[in-house]
């Protein structure tokens, strides 16, 4: 399992390759998030945005198959077309995969510590957010 | 009772600081009662800490409703609603 806040960019089908060496591997699905149109400055709670990215992580393990998983999550300024965040889950099955890939990306919106400012405005969190998360209980 | 407390994003930005070292007078518990001390402080606190402005908590690096009781030492986050992802 790995979880990485940076400022990097990654390669998202390297760390995806990563994840398939295990050969009970059947399935690997991810998500990644990309800047739409205005570019924005990411700020996070060093510390506490790791931890709540692994209890997340933790959560998808206990209620789904989750072999290997990987959440890298990008900080500082970004631009159009920038990759944000990457969350690729390996299991056996595309099932829970797919799952587990969709419940993290979920949960990482409402409940890790991050904030989008665009331009001299910060982002406001969205109602549709919570309700997303809110489905898995 | 001293504690560590941090503020992010757009509440930093309004009250101008991002951690400070405070001593909680007696009677302040717990975070609802936290947040209310700051609030009193008039001015920006008053604004970016009103009632009616949606504002999280940790505590110790953990989400934290208003209930949740305080104890020398704790780092106590405020902050707005996240917007990762």
């Amino acid at each position: 399992m790995k979880v990485s806040v940076q400022a990097a960019d990654f390669d998202a089908g390297a760390e995806m390759r990563a994840l398939s060496r295990d050969p009970k591997v059947g399935a690997v699905a991810s998500f990644v998030g990309v800047v739409r149109e205005v570019a924005m400055t990411l700020e996070h709670y060093p510390g506490m945005t790791e931890r709540a990215l692994q209890r997340i992580v933790e959560d998808a393990r206990a209620r789904w198959q989750v072999l290997d998983c990987t959440v890298i999550h990008r900080t500082g300024a970004l631009q159009p077309t920038d990759q944000i965040v990457l969350v690729a889950v390996a299991s056996s099955h595309r099932g829970d995969a797919f799952a587990a890939c969709e419940f993290i990306m979920d949960f990482l919106k409402t409940q890790a510590p991050f904030w989008k400012k665009e331009g001299a405005g910060w982002v406001e969190a969205r109602a549709s957010d919570d309700k997303a998360a809110e489905r898995w209980k | 009772m001293k504690v560590k407390v941090l503020f992010f994003a757009s509440l930093r930005e309004q009250l101008g600081t991002a951690a400070e070292d405070l001593d909680l007078p007696a009677g302040v518990g717990n975070v609802a009662a936290l947040r209310s001390h700051l609030r009193g402080r008039g001015g920006a606190w008053e604004l970016a800490l009103a009632d009616g402005k949606l504002v999280r908590a940790a505590v110790n690096q953990d989400m934290a409703p208003p209930t949740t009781s305080l104890k020398a030492g704790d780092e106590v986050a405020f902050f707005p609603p996240v917007t990762g992802g």
